[in-house]
């Protein structure tokens, strides 16, 4: 359903993306992993277009777009069909948890006020937040908020969402919450694109794994042989030191 | 003090106050409300990084904070009649105050606005906004609750500026307490008494200010 080819992102000498390709089918869950500053946020950024690659074509269903000179309309209309989560959640802080997942209904998609709030609060629910509909961001906790961010993805019914380290930011026991939210999404059947350090998301609930190092793909193979039969010597090192905990 | 000065504090001080009232206060109110849209333009202006109005942005600010606010009233009720511009003394007042104290809350609102997280845009990107959807339903809601104390603080020294309209015959409070003291010549009671006054003024608007922050507080107090 989407596929990235040739993606290069510079910032000043650093070469931030280099090359780099990517495919997604619907119904994949797909984990990217790797070190830090491998380039695995740029990319995701650069496939919403929130960093302008410096060069490289995205395929939407079908649709070929240039990730460097793609209009702002096109931007809107594929942001449209997409929902991004973010590492620190980016709740609207001045909204109520229920106006967060209402906003992009009711004024990004036009929707009548009534089923906006009846379609946030299925969403709501979903994710265990339709108890606390009128508090304030700043009045959740770190998973909670988490989990909001995710009903206000949800809610827009993408086609595909991304999570930029949806779980780096949270206390660890936040973690498990989050991540059972996702684990659900992904039995459901969501397309999603996952930067993430969770070994055991990558493991257990994606099902393909792409290694990314030093602005390149190292490694992409369906999960269970990437964590089994790792090919490259690179992944078999980054793989080791995960498990054993020294990274 | 004698019963001859106590009586002319008690005569003058409903005329001051009814001054204050009628003159005072609409002419800071009105020049705080169009120097509110002022700013706001202003500041979005250049947060937007509009090409070329930014730059006209920036030049507006430089002259307006780098002349004395005297000399703008002066120049607009005593210069531009040279050249067949005449206003009237309350409305060259209310641009004068609005014009120069704009200047110094865009900048205010400025910092507001760059002080809201930059992942708030990204997250109204998104859900679908566009600029200027997010810009007046997330990032200035948040950037005018942030600005609101300096805003406060401007409204109340605006309270105070307006008694240099009294130099071009503007008859708010302290031109009416120098028109008394012209027949009564009591000048130590008489500036006390409309210090005074403008201090039950600028009082009452902390209050309003504490009342404003408090409500303003809903969604940005702790747990």
């Amino acid at each position: 359903m989407i596929e990235v080819r040739n993606v290069n992102k510079s910032f000043g000498n650093f070469g931030a993306l280099r090359d780099v390709s990517l495919n997604v089918e619907k119904g994949d869950v797909v984990a990217i992993l790797g070190p830090s500053g491998s380039g695995k946020t740029t990319l995701l950024r650069c496939i919403n277009f929130l960093e302008i690659a410096d060069s490289g074509t995205l395929n939407f269903e079908g649709e070929e777009f240039d990730m460097h000179s793609i209009s702002k309309k096109d931007i809107s209309r594929l942001r449209r069909r997409t929902a991004f989560v973010f590492q620190n959640y980016n709740l609207f802080l001045n909204k109520t948890v229920l106006q967060n997942v209402t906003e992009g209904l009711i004024i990004a998609r036009k929707m009548p006020k009534e089923e906006a709030e009846r379609k946030a609060v299925q969403a709501l629910e979903k994710v265990g937040m339709a108890d606390r509909l009128d508090s304030y961001p700043i009045q959740l906790s770190g998973g909670q908020q988490q989990r909001v961010a995710i009903a206000r993805a949800l809610a827009t019914e993408p086609e595909i969402i991304y999570f930029d380290e949806p779980t780096s930011a949270l206390d660890p026991e936040l973690i498990g919450e989050v991540l059972a939210v996702m684990r659900d999404l992904a039995h459901e059947g969501m397309t999603m694109l996952v930067v993430t350090h969770e070994m055991n998301f990558a493991r257990n609930v994606s099902n393909k794994v792409v290694f990314m190092e030093n602005g390149q793909v190292v490694e992409a193979a369906d999960s269970e042989s990437f964590f089994a039969h790792p090919k490259e010597e690179r992944t078999k090192v980054f793989i080791q030191t995960i498990l054993s905990g020294r990274d | 003090m004698d019963d001859r000065v106590l009586q002319i504090l008690l005569d003058s001080f409903m005329k001051i106050l009814m001054a204050g009232l009628k003159v005072t206060i609409p002419l800071a109110v009105l020049s705080f409300f169009f120097a509110l849209l002022i700013s706001i333009l202003v500041a979005v202006i250049q947060y937007a990084d509009i090409k070329g109005l930014k730059q006209v942005c920036r030049f507006y600010i430089w002259i307006i904070r780098g002349t004395p606010l005297l000399v703008q009233l002066y120049l607009v009720f005593y210069g531009l009649p040279s050249v067949g511009v005449v206003l009237p003394a309350f409305p060259s007042a209310v641009l004068c105050f609005a014009i120069n104290e704009g200047a110094y809350m865009a900048e205010s609102m400025r910092a507001a606005l760059e002080a809201v997280p930059k992942g708030q845009l990204e997250a109204g990107y998104c859900v679908g906004m566009s600029y200027w959807q997010i810009m007046r339903r997330i990032i200035l809601p948040q950037a005018f609750r942030t600005a609101f104390p300096s805003l406060s603080n401007s409204f109340i020294s605006m309270i105070k500026s307006t008694s240099m309209a009294s130099t071009i015959t503007v008859s708010e409070m302290l031109r009416q307490t120098q028109i008394i003291n012209g027949r009564v010549y009591q000048s130590l009671a008489l500036y006390l008494e409309v210090g005074f006054i403008y201090l039950i003024f600028c009082t009452v608007l902390t209050w309003i200010q504490g009342y404003g922050e408090k409500k303003l507080n809903v969604y940005g107090g702790t747990k």
